[in-house]
């Protein structure tokens, strides 16, 4: 069982983050890279199926020089290599580039299955998955809360607002996954010791049959025509109990849809 | 013409960016021990402190070697084999948390590992080693005794051989992990001077008993051991072991770990206190912008920089092989006297509320005693720098 697992770094969301003003996208140097949260999720569910049905896991990331640094965090948490694409034509790639490029990516490792985070803290459109899978043709099962494989075909529990859903594909197969899957663990430091050991491939977009007129800021299918800061938090309700305040506070977060 | 950048604002957590010269894998050893104090250990620390022990010691034992902390930088058997910088880094990030669980593996990894490590037969290693590393078995180290701290070669720890076994009778104090151990490392003398034992808890005259009433290093258990007659074949001598130099040279090993551990405890208090001086108003504004606050604030910033500063470079000193145990004791009495003073400061600048539990720097305070006593006094250290750059001794 060979498992692609797609990491994505982004910026740290427990520093504050930035967009280039100049061609709005994310601006890098400003904050520190790390592993898209959810991605850690993906990592651990496909060490977990590396227990239990052998086989090896590869990390595949697209993004720049920086990006080594998630890779290593994820082969020191137990993956066995890695394929870092990385060419400045990327930059600025919007979600359907950057599926294409990682499918493109995809076709120099052997895998029975690709999991990934059903979505990224940066820019979260939550499409690359869906789009990855078109580009593959391949079967895809989103938002796993559970995965189990038999050999020939992956069935998962797909989470939903009311419970879950359980959902079954042939393999090789696309599964996002959610943070209720698992508990990921920490890297060992065995594991960080003989990370630097472990293969990295480093592609540029020829060597991964990338058409440069495809991908980029330039060529991108859509654009970030503006942005601006969040708005400061406004003030919180006051909810004074006058023998009502528990159905009060009920109704508000039923109005919130956290009832 | 090359256009000039300017250099960026220092981090006031890291004002001299000390840590930038980091290796990679030494970044990852960092943020992993970090993220594990911060989700796994941080949450707990006041309640263990105030409870005065560590409630599921098994638990934190298997959790801690799952990393690969205990022995990290030891070679073989089971131990991650990482730099001495490495292993000093989890033990500053441990210490920002609590001496007493920077302790709890000090005492585990550069203690009693380190000792059948370096001391003892290839069966002792593969007997103890792998479960130690791993967390499933905790040791402990027994050297000081009720009147033997300062000078151990007064100890009156007796090992007699008795035909083929050796006999042991005794009493050592003050022995972190003493009562929760599996196996004690155990110094005694013997006609042909100090030998080392390992001791299986369970031995029959073997007992161990909880020290109380402790107003320091509380999030960690500190016993008396009674060694009464207790029976030992001579495979559980370590064979390498012979005069006091070696127990000395394994609390050199740790107090390598506490040189870098007085950096945590002191950047953990210098960063509760300039998040409390940035949010505490009196007179109409916050206490960060008083001028006499701000000259604790600097002082810290100094003294957190310096101890860091003297870390790294005695970590870089021993990955060359070239540290001496006179640098190590430099290091200990410098650093931890410097997170004395960072402590001291921030306790002050937190007013009543620095003398709870809800902020860290009481606490730190508290541990830092401890810390500034065991694995050699302030006292002893300046006699071996004093020693050491005079050329007379002045320890007795
Ligand atoms: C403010 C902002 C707004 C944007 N809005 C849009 C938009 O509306 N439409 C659009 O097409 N693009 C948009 N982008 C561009 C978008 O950031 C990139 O296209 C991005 O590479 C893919 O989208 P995502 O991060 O949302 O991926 P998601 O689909 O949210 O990510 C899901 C998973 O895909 C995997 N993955 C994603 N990127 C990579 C990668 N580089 N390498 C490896 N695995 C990866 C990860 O496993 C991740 O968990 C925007 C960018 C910014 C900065
Ligand atoms: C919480 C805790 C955990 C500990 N864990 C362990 C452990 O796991 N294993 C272990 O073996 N020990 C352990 N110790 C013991 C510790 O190492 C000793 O307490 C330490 O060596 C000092 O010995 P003492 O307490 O007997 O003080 P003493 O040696 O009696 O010293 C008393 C005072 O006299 C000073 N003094 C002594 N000699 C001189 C001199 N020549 N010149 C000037 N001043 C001098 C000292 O500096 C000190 O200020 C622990 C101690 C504590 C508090």
């Amino acid at each position: 069982m060979n498992i692609v697992v797609l990491v994505k770094q982004v910026p740290d969301t427990a520093t504050e983050r930035k967009l280039d003003p100049a061609d709005s996208t994310v601006d890098r140097a400003a904050s520190d890279g790390v592993i898209n949260e959810l991605d850690e999720y993906a990592i651990e569910e496909a060490l977990l199926l590396k227990e239990k049905h052998g086989g090896e896991v590869t990390i595949l990331s697209a993004g720049p020089d920086q990006a080594t640094d998630s890779i290593r965090k994820a082969l020191s948490m137990g993956a066995d290599k890695a394929v870092h694409l990385n060419d400045a034509a990327l930059h600025g790639s919007d979600a359907l580039q950057t599926a294409y490029a990682l499918a493109q990516a995809l076709g120099t490792v052997e895998y029975d299955l690709v999991i990934l985070g059903s979505e990224s803290t940066d820019a979260r459109t939550g499409v690359v998955g869906a789009a990855l899978a078109e580009y593959l043709g391949l079967p895809q099962l989103t938002l796993a809360n559970k995965v189990d494989i038999d050999g020939t075909s992956v069935r998962i529990q797909r989470q939903t607002d009311e419970g879950y859903d359980v959902v079954e594909a042939t393999l090789p197969a696309v599964v996002s996954v959610v943070e209720k899957i698992n508990e990921p663990r920490y890297p060992s430091f065995k594991l960080i010791m003989a990370a630097k050991k472990k293969p990295v491939a480093k592609l540029g977009a020829a060597d991964a049959g990338i058409d440069t007129a495809r991908v980029g800021l330039a060529n991108a299918t859509t654009e970030v025509v503006d942005f601006a800061a969040a708005p400061p938090r406004a003030a919180g309700t006051v909810v004074k109990d006058e023998g009502n305040g528990g159905v009060q506070i009920a109704d508000y977060l039923a109005a919130k849809k956290f009832l | 013409m090359s256009t000039r950048r300017r250099p960026p604002a220092p981090d006031p957590l890291d004002f001299l960016s000390v840590d930038s010269s980091l290796s990679p894998e030494e970044t990852d050893v960092r943020d992993t021990v970090r993220a594990f104090c911060r989700r796994e250990l941080l949450p707990d620390i006041a309640d263990w402190f105030e409870a005065g022990t560590i409630p599921d010691p098994r638990g934190l034992a298997r959790a801690v070697g799952g990393l690969g902390l205990f022995g990290m930088h030891l070679e073989g058997y089971g131990c991650a084999g990482t730099s001495a910088v490495a292993y000093g880094l989890a033990c500053r990030e441990l210490e920002a948390v609590d001496s007493g669980l920077r302790s709890f593996v000090s005492v585990q990894g550069s203690l009693a590992m380190a000792a059948i490590h370096m001391y003892g037969s290839e069966e002792q290693k593969t007997r103890w080693l792998p479960p130690m590393a791993a967390g499933e078995l905790i040791g402990c180290f027994g050297l000081t005794e009720p009147d033997s701290g300062s000078d151990p070669g007064s100890m009156r720890t007796r090992a007699r051989r008795d035909g083929p076994d050796w006999v042991l009778d005794g009493t050592k104090t003050w022995i972190t992990n003493g009562s929760i151990a599996d196996a004690a490392v155990v110094w005694a003398a013997t006609d042909d001077g100090v030998r080392g034992f390992v001791v299986p808890a369970g031995t029959p005259g073997f007992t161990a008993n909880v020290i109380h009433r402790k107003l320091s290093l509380r999030a960690s258990v500190t016993s008396e051991l009674v060694l009464d007659g207790v029976r030992l074949p001579e495979s559980a001598r370590l064979p390498l072991a012979e005069g006091l130099g070696a127990p000395l040279s394994c609390l050199n090993e740790a107090r390598y770990g506490i040189l870098w551990g007085a950096v945590g405890a002191a950047r953990a208090c210098y960063e509760a206190a300039l998040s409390y001086a940035a949010t505490r108003e009196q007179f109409g504004r916050p206490i960060a912008a008083f001028q006499l606050t701000q000259r604790k604030l600097a002082e810290m910033v100094v003294d957190v920089n310096h101890a860091s500063l003297t870390a790294l470079h005695l970590g870089r000193l021993k990955d060359a092989g070239a540290c001496h145990h006179n640098q190590v004791s430099f290091g200990k009495f410098s650093n931890v006297a410097a997170a004395q003073r960072v402590a001291a400061k921030a306790r002050s600048l937190h007013g009543a509320n620095g003398i709870t539990l809800e902020y860290p720097v009481l606490r730190h305070m508290l541990n830092l005693e401890t810390v500034a006593t065991y694995e050699g006094t302030e006292e002893i250290h300046m006699l071996s720098v004093g020693q050491a750059v005079t050329g007379v001794s002045a320890f007795r």
